[in-house]
């Protein structure tokens, strides 16, 4: 018990005095750090331009308004480019990281010292590298359009949904597996009746998250050519047709807001 | 035992226990994806040829090349680094009224539902959306992307703080209250304590997080590595993009390794 003597009196304190230094000490770096950082940024910071920042955004927003409610008929088919590009990545991403999620796994893997490290790098590199660093590589491969998106996402989908999967795997409940292969299965049947039914809620799970993520990246990857609301999004913004990047921003807010609402629904069915 | 013979096959148990959800899901799947594929117009030939070049593509990829563009990659990894540690801090800072705001149990109506419309509409928009509005305020430069992370933080911060502070355990609450502790007592020692370790755990995350997305603000301006990123593609110097990615992914890596050495230590 961290007690400080005074005089007579004994004072209760939260911590004891060399834990107290040292979290002090921990603040006292982190705000170094800080200080230090922002003034490498406000080194390259332009203030007169932020000074300014609040007539321009007066000026933006009047330009922004009425949105041009017209524009919305030329979305439909954009939007619908979006839903594709975020279902069928998620979904190629799903086909591919149950098989590297496995082999992940300590428990399932078929290595560990061979084929371990070689999943757990797909999955690191794939969610270290931006859905939209992505696209950009892929649509100087396969040019651009819905399908360097769908790519794209999927790409960016396979490490995220296999780390999540393959902790599932992990922790898995063994005595299950135990009973399943007492009764004389094959390592396929564990497969199928002992490990994969525990991880079925998990899987569900991952897919409707990592959905509801991925619409909201599929709407920014038509900034680098990748098919989607981006696209328009793009050529408003490089046209200053700043009505009708109010609508397309209205698009995007009551898009995501729908799917999340699914994803809600969703989630809410399995658990 | 003269019955009609009784059919003793087990079946698995299906996923979906209501035949007519599970069926209406099968059919409503297959629809989506002949509507989907049916509107996606694929220009065979052109993925044809990407193929070919697809490899050539890998092909310039190897070896990257870390020296020539040494001085730019420094740079830029640098630069997006700071960005990185300051719009973490002011954005965990700025999200920690707005979560408490938006945890039911601690305030008003009014203020939660504000508190709300906060994190929602910050969730909303990528990072990339918001740094392009920023670019357009502030100009180019670190400090339009260092503001679009923050508010991306903000939303992410608040959204996951105000859940755990809905989700803790309303006993020990109610006891620290029950000693007449004023409302800022009561925070520091009966909400702050249950919430800490896992927040700092999503901190760390969402230095992680800032971290990656600090490489596409720079697509639009925003500042960062992103910015070094797309010269190089632009220029076709693919040796010099594979550095930048391998870089990006090593730090990424590196900070996934501290982050799980420190929560270990918090806990």
């Amino acid at each position: 018990m961290a007690v400080r003597q005074q005089g007579e009196l004994k004072v209760w304190q939260r911590r004891e005095r060399g834990k107290q230094f040292a979290i002090w000490g921990a603040w006292l770096a982190g705000v170094a750090v800080f200080a230090y950082c922002w003034r490498l940024i406000s080194e390259k910071t332009i203030w007169m331009f932020v000074t300014d920042a609040p007539r321009q955004a007066v000026d933006l927003a009047e330009r922004m308004v009425p949105p041009k409610w017209e524009y919305m008929a030329k979305l439909w088919l954009p939007l619908w480019d979006t839903l594709n590009i975020a279902t069928l990545g998620t979904v190629m991403a799903l086909i591919i990281a149950v098989p590297v999620a496995f082999c992940a796994a300590r428990n399932t893997t078929p290595s560990v010292i061979f084929v371990r490290p070689v999943a757990l790098f797909i999955i690191v590199s794939s969610r270290s590298i931006n859905s939209l660093v992505w696209a950009l590589m892929l649509v100087t491969i396969i040019g651009p359009g819905v399908v360097a998106g769908i790519l794209a996402i999927g790409f960016r989908s396979i490490g995220f949904c296999a780390k999540l999967l393959y902790e599932a795997i992990e922790e898995i409940d063994e005595k299950q597996v135990e009973a399943v292969t007492a009764t004389g299965a094959a390592g396929g049947q564990v497969l199928a009746f002992g490990i994969v039914p525990q991880i079925m809620p998990a899987f569900a799970g991952i897919s409707i998250f990592r959905w509801d993520i991925n619409i909201r990246e599929s709407t920014v990857l038509g900034l680098v050519g990748a098919g989607g609301i981006g696209l328009q999004l793009d050529a408003s913004i490089s046209t200053l047709a700043w009505t009708q990047v109010s609508v397309i921003l209205l698009a995007i807010l009551a898009t995501v807001i729908v799917s999340e609402w699914v994803s809600a629904k969703v989630r809410h069915a399995i658990i | 035992m003269n019955g009609a013979p009784v059919d003793r096959h087990w079946r698995r148990p299906p996923f979906i226990a209501n035949p007519l959800l599970r069926w209406s899901l099968f059919v409503g799947a297959g629809v989506y994806l002949a509507l989907a594929f049916g509107t996606i117009d694929v220009d065979w030939p052109r993925i044809a040829d990407g193929v070919p070049r697809g490899q050539r593509f890998i092909a310039s990829f190897f070896p990257p090349d870390f020296t020539s563009r040494a001085g730019e990659i420094f740079e830029g990894i640098y630069e997006s680094l700071w960005m990185t540690v300051t719009s973490t801090v002011v954005g965990i800072a700025l999200s920690i009224p707005v979560g408490l705001g938006a945890a039911r149990n601690l305030s008003p109506r009014v203020v939660y539902l504000a508190c709300r419309a906060i994190v929602a509409v910050s969730r909303t928009f990528p990072e990339v959306i918001l740094a392009i509005f920023f670019v357009k305020l502030f100009g180019f430069g670190p400090f339009a992307g260092f503001l679009a992370l923050s508010l991306a933080t903000v939303g992410f911060y608040g959204k996951l703080l105000a859940e755990d502070i809905e989700d803790m355990d309303p006993v020990q609450a109610e006891a620290v209250r029950a000693t007449g502790a004023s409302w800022w007592q009561w925070l520091v020692y009966a909400v702050l304590p249950q919430v800490l370790p896992r927040m700092i755990g999503l901190g760390l995350y969402r230095f992680d997080i800032n971290f990656r997305e600090s490489a596409v603000v720079g697509i639009v301006g925003g500042g960062g590595i992103g910015a070094t990123l797309l010269t190089a593609f632009d220029r076709y110097e693919f040796d010099s993009a594979a550095a930048i990615l391998l870089i990006i992914i090593g730090i990424v890596m590196a900070v996934e390794y501290t982050s799980g050495f420190v929560r270990k230590w918090v806990q």
